[in-house]
């Protein structure tokens, strides 16, 4: 047992001789946990999960003899979970509306009694190795929870219970491990945070993550176990293009860290979510996601270490075979945590008073996301999604320049968009997918082979209407050809036909893969006609006219992902649509009808070619 | 240790005094100091050691030696006393009068920091306050348990528009009568505390207000109590007294300066422009007060103001406001120079739970539709105006001419009013409407046919 002697807002100073860099201590009268960061001979330095207030030198501390850990078992799913994994909904029946300090709340209800069914391959006497799955306990109806062998665990396994009901802390059978010493198994097992999970090898991420978000899935591909980064200026929709990730991506379980962000956000989570069904079983939305909630007026310590709880949970649910996305709102306030806790440190600050060790931190962190084959020999993946809250929308700042170099996706949110109320406001010039030839694979074998060269060239066309954007800027509309106003106006007919989705309409909010191609080819398809018509002579004037144009801006609203063959009807009968004007431009047209210098250049280019 | 005095200060600098060989002093608790003409002052503990505990002083340490300083550590946090009494008060930012009158006296005392509200707990905001300025009513609507922020700038009328809302702030339904406002002014000048304290008692609101008051020439340690007094009084109103309340606070550019100010002194290290790295938690800690929780009648709806240095949004203090607040009220000096009041920029303005407080049973059925209209609209207005300067306006067509009409008349009839017109939302909607029929309904496309035919002037 050993004492206080100095407070300094979260950070401690501790007689407490013996204990390890990274233990938990619990301090004070009123119980409160914190970590050991640093020793110094007899004393040691903590930093605390909660306001310091009303401590006094001199009050108790021990050392707890572990780091800060996290349980896994069933009874995780549909909960949330504060920064240091106390259930906030018990926490409220503890302590009422506000959290008080020093609460003690297990993560993982003591009383509920799960059914457990065991593995037929277990038998005593059999060899287990860690990560060896003992048997199911199925949490939700969509999601069977499969018990594991703590990693770390070798040995005979001497019983083990067979099918029903359990806590979580009832022995479920025993294992004597190579030392002769007898481990007892529960249903559930604890792991160290700031470590990885062990698996048996890591396997390369080959099938694209289908968020169901056209701007995401069909331009910057994210891969099952690839790790992607939103950087965004405020207002510019980051929660809300997480929130429809969360909703609609296809993982089997969704674990969103709402690291210090507004509380109403995650209230409107908590209260949208049980009412959304999962799109790919039926099920609640609710049985295959978990929250991790620090909001930016709770505990900065607990706002650090957050992050790392999330991450464990995924991991766990990877080690069972599963495809987990985990999503962190915001990386940059986890990443301004630890600034101000290394500047109570008084670590030497680098740029804009980060410690010199956020770049590596981030990258550990990020590296905790792939594709493995786990040590059952199962295949499951974490993704990882993380938000970056630039300040000032300054995308060269420490943290957006960091996590660039790091990830493999960057869907880069741009303030323009928004003020335009162009929804998702992902910015098709600044973001970019490392991922786009491994996706290609999937796309040309489960929805078309054409899918790569129609993405490269809807953003080439994207890409010259921007710098046509800019001469109409300076001179005015008036001054492009007819071919560049087509060209301005099929990338405009892209952004708002296809890259513009609506989180609120129940039809465009998710689109399966096949529906995204189609819009995209369909699309494509009216440029081309369009461009046929403009290089036989057809003012771009006549073009932009055509009813078909404003009709196939609503065509992502009207067709539903399950009405595919209505989209399809539509694009069969573009072709119909120009033909009335193709009958006109098929002869060279008379020179009384030319109108634009773009027209003159058209006829000149058809009189050539004939 | 409550009845003993102190006198073993070792060092005294900038508002810092540090006291030697007094044991066992518990972190963030209050202290008083008496100084050697008996002036005694208040403060609380940042860091306790035995050895050393060091005391900020919230009226500064001008005039204090380090021989003649009594200091008595009350072993508890700052508290406030709270009573319903507080309403129609005038406050300073420690809480005591400055009306006057006697100070509050109630068993009931809250520690100023308040304690983190269960994310678990909340109930998402609801329900329409109606301000009386169409700019806000009309497209960013203010929700219950919202906070949204109004960003300003040096010489910009955001005091007078923060006055105009305590005046005339209300709520439409049966609780409208449960609505009280707690107003919070600190780094303010003595000019503009008068302004707002004679402007609630002409208008005859001040029994509905509770006001907190540090001005610019008072002790700056101060100003980081100023807010939470004025948030523990508030919370006390909504959640034990059953009210709507409405907090506003001004200037938050004076409180981060604060705040920096006192990190220097105490070593902290700085992060942008000087600002310490626990800026933005500080004010979240003081942003996420306001909120509504499930079961409780009550509600805190927050509305810093802050002026934004050089008119700069992407500056620490709007930038990290930003990332907090729900949404921001914009104003600007290109309007304010036209002589508009009050100068909404709207296009860079947002309230993003203005969808779950308007609208059918909130304010009218067409709201959202004619809300999304206007912003189009003037958009797109401003665009056509944007072409005009380069082209002239006698080459535009006689649609986009309409267009710059509108525009003129949106931003001197919608977004312009008086410093006194109270404008009922039915109005500030009917007015929009107006305007929008200035425009062809076949571009009205946001709004929808039934919309068109029942409101549109032109189809009458």
């Amino acid at each position: 047992m050993g004492k206080i002697l100095e407070i300094n807002g979260p950070l401690v100073k501790l007689e407490l001789p013996q204990t390890v860099i990274g233990e938990q201590v619990r301090v004070g009268r009123i119980g409160l946990i914190g970590e050991v960061i640093g020793r110094d001979g007899d004393t040691a330095l903590a930093q605390l999960y909660e306001d310091s207030a009303g401590l006094c030198p001199g009050e108790e501390a021990e050392g707890l003899g572990w780091p800060l850990s996290v349980e896994l078992g069933p009874g995780l799913l549909g909960a949330i979970f504060d920064g240091v994994q106390r259930p906030l909904q018990a926490v409220r029946e503890q302590s009422g509306d506000r959290i008080a300090r020093g609460v003690s709340v297990p993560a993982l209800p003591r009383d509920t009694r799960w059914h457990f069914v065991p593995n037929p391959e277990r038998r005593a006497g059999s060899m287990l190795a860690g990560g060896d799955v003992l048997g199911t306990v199925q949490e939700t109806e969509s999601i069977q929870h499969r018990i594991l062998t703590p990693p770390l665990i070798h040995g005979e396994l001497l019983e083990l219970a067979p099918e029903g009901d359990h806590t979580v802390e009832e022995v479920i059978g025993r294992v004597r491990l190579a030392d002769g010493r007898i481990e007892k198994l529960h249903l559930f097992q604890r792991w160290p945070v700031r470590m990885p999970r062990p698996y048996t090898q890591r396997d390369h991420a080959v099938v694209p993550l289908i968020t169901g978000q056209r701007i995401l899935d069909t331009f910057y591909p994210l891969l099952k176990g690839g790790k992607a980064a939103i950087p965004g200026p405020f207002g510019a929709g980051k929660t809300m293009l997480q929130q429809q990730i969360a909703r609609w991506c296809n993982a089997e379980i969704v674990i969103y860290v709402g690291c210090g962000e507004r509380g109403n956000e995650l209230t409107d989570v908590l209260e949208f979510m049980p009412r959304l069904k999962d799109p790919h079983t039926g099920r609640p939305l609710m049985e295959r996601t978990l929250m991790v909630a620090n909001t930016s007026n709770m505990p900065v310590v607990a706002r650090e270490a957050s992050i790392y709880v999330g991450i464990t949970l995924a991991e766990y649910f990877r080690d069972q075979g599963y495809d987990v996305v985990m999503v962190a709102d915001s990386t940059s306030r986890w990443a301004e945590a630890l600034r101000e806790v290394s500047g109570r440190l008084g670590h030497m600050p680098v740029e804009e008073g980060y410690p010199a060790y956020l770049g590596s931190r981030l990258a550990a962190f990020y590296e905790r996301a792939g594709r493995v084959e786990t040590l059952a020999g199962d295949h499951g993946s974490v993704t990882l999604i993380g938000s970056v809250s630039p300040p000032g929308g300054d995308f060269s700042e420490p943290v957006t320049s960091h996590t660039k170099e790091i990830i493999q996706t960057f869907w880069a949110l741009s303030k323009e968009l928004a003020d335009a109320r162009h929804y998702p406001a992902v910015d098709w010039l600044e973001s970019f997918s490392g991922n786009v030839s491994s996706a290609a694979k999937w796309w040309a074998e489960h929805v078309d082979p054409e899918w790569e060269s129609a993405r490269a060239e809807a953003l080439d066309l994207l890409a010259a209407s921007e710098e046509l954007q800019r001469i109409v800027n300076l001179v005015g509309v008036e001054a492009l050809s007819s071919e560049q106003r087509w060209t301005l106006e099929s990338a405009d007919l892209i952004k708002q036909g296809l890259l513009q989705q609506s989180a609120i309409d129940d039809a465009d909010s998710f689109s399966t893969p096949e529906k995204q191609f189609t819009l995209l080819a369909a699309l494509l398809e009216i440029n081309h006609q369009g461009m046929k018509l403009v290089k036989l002579g057809a003012p771009a004037r006549r073009l932009i006219e055509m009813p078909l144009l404003a009709q196939a801006r609503r065509w992502k609203n009207q067709h539903s992902s399950a009405d595919i063959a209505g989209l399809k009807a539509r694009v069969a009968a573009i072709p119909d649509a120009f033909e009335p004007l193709l009958q006109e431009y098929i002869q060279p047209p008379s020179p009384l009808r030319g109108e634009g210098q773009g027209e003159r250049v058209g006829a000149q280019a058809l009189g050539s070619q004939t | 240790m409550k009845n003993l005095e102190f006198r073993t200060a070792t060092s005294a600098q900038g508002g810092l005094v540090v006291m030697g060989g007094v044991p066992g002093v518990a972190a963030g608790s209050r202290v008083q100091l008496r100084d050697h003409t008996g002036r005694v002052r208040s403060g609380q503990v940042i860091r306790t050691a035995d050895d050393a505990v060091l005391v900020e002083v919230f009226e500064g340490t001008d005039e204090l030696d380090l021989e003649r300083t009594w200091v008595r550590f009350l072993d508890e946090p700052f508290k406030l006393p709270l009573s319903r009494d507080m309403l129609g008060r005038v406050f300073n930012g420690s809480g005591l009068p400055r009306d006057g009158r006697p100070p509050i006296i109630s068993a009931d005392r809250r520690d100023v920091n308040g304690e983190p509200l269960n994310p678990a707990a909340r109930a998402y905001p609801r329900e329409f306050i109606q301000t009386g300025i169409s700019a806000i009513d009309g497209m960013n609507s203010l929700t219950r348990g919202q906070k949204l922020p109004i960003f300003s700038g040096g010489g910009l009328p955001h005091n007078r528009v923060a006055a105009q809302i305590v005046r005339q702030a209300r709520l439409l339904g049966e609780d409208a009568s449960d609505f009280v406002v707690v107003f919070a002014a600190f780094g303010a000048s003595h000019a503009d505390a008068r302004f707002f304290q004679e402007s609630f008692e002409e208008s005859g609101v001040l029994n509905k207000v509770v006001m907190f008051l540090n001005l610019a020439d008072e002790p700056v340690i101060e100003r980081l109590l100023t807010p939470r007094a004025a948030l523990t009084a508030a919370e006390y109103l909504a959640f034990d007294l059953d009210q709507h309340v409405l907090v506003v606070m001004t200037d938050m550019t004076a409180y981060a300066e604060a705040l920096r100010e006192v990190a220097v002194l105490r070593g902290d290290v700085p992060a942008r422009k000087g600002y310490p790295g626990y800026l933005y938690s500080d004010l979240a800690e003081l942003y996420e007060r306001a909120g509504r929780i499930q079961n409780r009648r009550g509600s805190i709806t927050l509305i810093p103001v802050l002026s934004m240095p050089s008119d700069d949004i992407t500056h620490p203090i709007p930038d990290l406001t930003g990332y907090i607040t729900e949404g921001q009220i914009v104003l600007g000096r290109e309007l304010a120079n036209q002589g508009i009041y009050p100068p909404v920029t709207v296009l860079p303005s947002l309230s993003r739970l203005m969808k779950d407080g308007i609208g059918k049973g909130f304010t009218r059925e067409d709201h959202p539709h004619v809300a999304s209209q206007l912003f189009a609209s003037y958009a797109k207005a401003l665009e056509v105006r944007g072409l005009a300067a380069i082209i002239g306006a006698e080459d535009l067509s006689d649609a986009d001419r309409r267009y710059l009409q509108f525009a003129e008349a949106f931003e001197r009839q919608f977004i312009g009013q008086g410093e006194d017109e109270d404008r009922s939302v039915h109005e500030t909607l009917n007015l929009a409407w107006d305007l929008l029929s200035m425009l062809p309904p076949d571009v009205l496309i946001r709004v929808s046919e039934d919309e068109l035919a029942k409101y549109h002037k032109g189809r009458a």
